[in-house]
């Protein structure tokens, strides 16, 4: 059989895949009697058309990008790391104890040190699974997920026993002080010419970008990429090359984790500006979906995270302007999920075997 | 060329069978006539399209053009149920049995009749019995595979398509995994299925097989059958003429060794596999500078684990000692890397498995174990890959590696190509001892003569060299002393000068003949 071209592969699947989505989709929401042209103006007019969708689109791209940078790392190395969802939970909890028990003089610093605060907690918790799976050849895919149920609980426990200040009802910490918290789009020059309104996409965005550079630099350029590449392809070549994978596991979890634990910055520092209880509301999945579409490529994962940005903002505006329900919003990401990230085969066998007839349909003209 | 008419004298007639793999024309226009009742051989380099001719003949692919008659009558073959039909069997190179079942389940499996297995296995055991008796197929039929010697399997194969009816039986690459003596006995049976009747189709890329075994010959060179031959009327320097399409040195041309000091000593080395079972039994050797050290003995009895020990992949225990100082052989500082630091270059067994990432582009390939090496950084962060596409531009271009491209994917290059590739990253490393298992394994005659005089050309530079290969006649011709390894021991050390055919063949299987061999 013979194999698509590069261009095809890289556009075409995806596309095929996303137009399937969206078919079913449709279909899906004409069966429950709406229309589903009202349901796609209101979802792009809401998300892309002006500075205030964009603004959210933008908001959530950016826990995309995060988490979907995490799992790409890992499946450099072969490691399938489900546990963005906790590691995220933790970075927020990383960024909580940065913001609110360090006095910070400047935003700036602030976000230094909230950031880094996020990554340890990320990589920590991305630490256990990651020398369970080296050391005992626990499988990294279960450790993850039981960590996701853990860090949830944990965070539970540290919001309403231990950060929630006295008189609060909620299970949530104090708010962080104003030294503590980010410009948004709005309020950064230059940008503020686009976003008028105020939006919660912040400066948080600009960092996922550069992490997006940075893990491109560190799986291509650096020799560490290249050991973590080489061990992902292939654990006895990496052996005979010297390659530990003892090393490779650990140091890949560990930036998969970080990476996950940043997206925290976004949400409780950029956002919401206090931790909350389920602070990463399935972002940690949805970069599981990112990665997947984004061919765990950083370019692919920027790309696939404003898609990922565009269907939840515009899954929340028909919740609000259309009498589809805003679970309608689960099924379209559900969908694209399926197509993108598990029928992705499919879509790519049917558009080879259609390339294949072409080109014997050339052939036999050309040989007639 | 063979072009008869459709005529029933012949069991296979292939007229002008072409197949293209996207813009790789696999076969060209390729006509065969195989008389009945002849052991045929197919002969011709990798890549030449042996197996691909083989795979539209046993219905994997579909050949784009031609025509295929089975004894006379034309007959389709879209699938391999068709082709067993037509009384085609098949004996791959890796064989398809089911381990934990017995031989008279695997020779039923895929050709029970009704729902019960009574019957089909009572009707297989006459059978097989008959079979036996007829061929020389002796095979226990209630022995499980998994207890078999890989010979043994082998007739099992043998034996499978046989019970299927079997008129015509193509066997691919049967040797490579058998000792002499196996192969012997392989060749008696194929002798007495042609002398009832059958007709056996033989691919190998042994030309000492060919001569001894096969009434006619075709050789394959890219894709195009280049010519048939009656075998007694050929020699080995003919078959290997048409299939390299130039004169090839069948001979590897060498000096005297000049022996320096002793580079590797090895006292009483041990390796246990992942289930505690002991591979390495506790073997001692020397290697001394401008010594090639070849080890004999068919594959599995230890040598792998002898390389990936003295490679640092595999823990040991026991002793190494390079040019004097021992090594680690647990632990960090026994790992690959350290090995490669002290100046143990390793030619790995299987260069897709462990030698190379296939996904990877030839420059990747050519840092694979040396990602450290300084040439090879920009700064302390980043790779200068540009260096090292450079790099494997020269290196290319001094092994004439084809083509080359450094940006294309390993698994874009042939076999032999990729272990030149491999083979090009190591001996350049200059190093005090070379590891190299099964160096021509898979690869085509031109490369293999291209590759034996890199071997010698680095002996002759002072360096000791460990040499792993199940051909014998590869460890003949480049050792300067031969060790046989049979489970895990070292069964004696030989004059590769002086050393004959059958005593070599006996150490091989394990028994140590009264001729004591000198010790190292």
């Amino acid at each position: 059989m013979e194999r698509l071209p590069r261009w095809a592969d890289v556009v075409l699947v995806p596309l095929v895949s996303l137009l399937l989505a969206a078919l079913i989709a449709a279909l899906v929401i004409l069966a429950i009697g709406q229309d589903p042209w009202e349901a796609i103006t209101v979802m792009v007019k809401g998300s892309v058309m002006d500075s205030y969708g964009w603004g959210y689109t933008l908001y959530y791209a950016t826990s995309f990008m995060f988490t979907g940078l995490a799992v790409t790392v890992a499946f450099h190395a072969s490691l399938f790391n489900i546990g963005g969802e906790g590691q995220a939970q933790l970075g927020g909890l990383g960024v909580a104890l940065a913001c609110l028990f360090i006095p910070w003089p400047h935003w700036t610093l602030a976000l230094l040190g909230a950031a880094t605060g996020a990554a340890l907690f990320g990589a920590a918790w991305a630490a256990i699974p990651a020398y369970l799976q080296a050391k005992r050849g626990s499988h990294i895919v279960i450790t993850t997920i039981m960590f996701n149920y853990i860090a949830a609980a944990v965070l539970i426990f540290l919001l309403v026993d231990v950060l929630r200040p006295d008189g609060q009802m909620d299970p949530a910490t104090a708010r962080f002080p104003e030294a503590a918290q980010l410009p948004t789009l709005n309020q950064i020059p230059g940008f503020n010419l686009i976003f008028t309104s105020n939006v919660p996409a912040n400066v948080t965005l600009l960092i996922a970008l550069g992490m997006a550079v940075v893990v491109w630099l560190l799986l291509w350029r650096t020799r560490l990429g290249y050991a973590i590449r080489a061990f992902g392809k292939s654990e006895a070549a990496a052996k005979y090359a010297g390659i530990s994978p003892f090393a490779i596991i650990m140091i890949a979890m560990l930036i998969s984790g970080g990476l996950a634990g940043m997206m925290a910055i976004n949400n409780v520092m950029g956002e919401a500006e206090r931790l909350l209880q389920n602070s990463a509301s399935g972002a940690g999945f949805i970069g599981i979906a990112v990665a997947l579409m984004g061919r765990n490529h950083p370019v692919g994962v920027v790309l696939a995270a404003l898609l990922f940005g565009f269907l939840f903002q515009g899954g929340a505006e028909l919740g609000l302007w259309t009498k589809i329900p805003i679970e309608m919003r689960t099924v379209v990401q559900g969908l694209v999920i399926l197509f993108t990230g598990a029928l992705d085969v499919m879509v790519r066998m049917l558009l080879t075997w259609g390339f294949n007839l072409f080109r014997g349909g050339r052939v036999a003209k050309g040989a007639a | 060329m063979a072009t008869g008419g459709s005529d029933a004298r012949y069991a296979i007639e292939l007229k002008g069978i072409s197949k293209a793999f996207g813009p790789v024309q696999a076969n060209k226009d390729i006509h065969i006539a195989v008389p009945k009742g002849t052991i045929h051989g197919i002969i011709g380099e990798n890549g030449a399209g042996k197996s691909t001719l083989m795979s539209i003949l046993y219905g994997f692919y579909r050949a784009d053009s031609g025509e295929i008659y089975i004894n006379g009558k034309l007959t389709p073959i879209p699938d391999s149920q068709s082709a067993i039909r037509a009384g085609i069997g098949m004996v791959f190179q890796h064989f398809k049995l089911v381990q934990n079942f017995t031989v008279l389940e695997n020779v039923v499996l895929g050709a029970e009749e009704g729902a019960l297995l009574a019957g089909s296995l009572s009707k297989a055991r006459k059978v097989l019995t008959d079979l036996s008796r007829e061929y020389e197929l002796d095979v226990d039929p209630d022995a499980v595979i998994e207890d078999l010697s890989v010979g043994h399997q082998q007739r099992v194969e043998i034996l499978k398509a046989l019970y299927r009816q079997a008129d015509i039986l193509i066997l691919d690459e049967p040797t490579g995994v058998l000792t002499p003596a196996e192969a012997d006995h392989l060749f008696r049976i194929l002798k007495g299925l042609r002398d009832q009747g059958k007709t056996v189709i033989l691919i190998t890329h042994k030309l000492r097989e060919i001569m001894e075994t096969t009434d006619n010959t075709s050789v394959m060179r890219r894709g195009t059958m280049v010519g048939t031959v009656k075998t007694a009327d050929s020699s080995p320097e003919e078959l290997a003429e048409l299939m390299v399409g130039r004169k090839v040195l069948l001979e590897v041309e060498k000096n005297p060794p000049l022996l320096g000091k002793t580079v590797l000593k090895v006292e009483d080395l041990r390796v246990k596999d992942e289930h505690g079972v002991e591979r390495l039994k506790g073997v001692s050797f020397e290697i001394r500078a401008g010594e090639i050290l070849g080890i004999a003995g068919v594959a599995g009895n230890g040598q792998s684990e002898l390389l990936e020990a003295l490679g640092g992949i595999a823990p040991a225990t026991g002793r190494i000692t390079l040019n004097g100082a021992d090594l680690p052989l647990a632990g960090k500082g026994a790992d690959a890397r350290a090995r490669r630091g002290a100046g143990i270059a390793h030619v790995p067994e299987d260069r897709q498995a462990l030698g190379l990432i296939m996904d990877f582009t030839a420059w990747e390939n050519v840092a694979f174990g040396y990602h450290h090496a300084p040439e090879y950084q920009k700064n302390a962060v980043f790779m200068d890959n540009d260096a090292l596409r450079a790099d494997t531009e020269r290196k290319m271009a001094r092994f004439d590696v084809r083509p080359p491209i450094p940006t294309l994917a390993a698994k874009s290059f042939s076999g032999g190509n990729q272990q030149k590739i491999v083979v090009a990253r190591e001996i350049e490393r200059n190093p005090d001892l070379l590891l190299i298992g099964q160096p021509t394994r898979g690869v085509d005659i031109g490369a293999i003569e291209f590759i034996h005089k890199q071997i010698v050309a680095l002996r002759d530079q002072g360096k000791a060299i460990l040499l792993v290969s199940v051909e014998l006649d590869e460890i003949r011709s480049l050792s300067d002393r031969i060790a046989v390894m049979f489970d895990g021991n070292i069964m004696g050390f030989r004059d590769p000068e002086t050393a004959d055919e059958r005593d070599l063949g006996l150490l091989m299987a394990g028994i140590a003949s009264d001729s004591k061999g000198e010790a190292a």
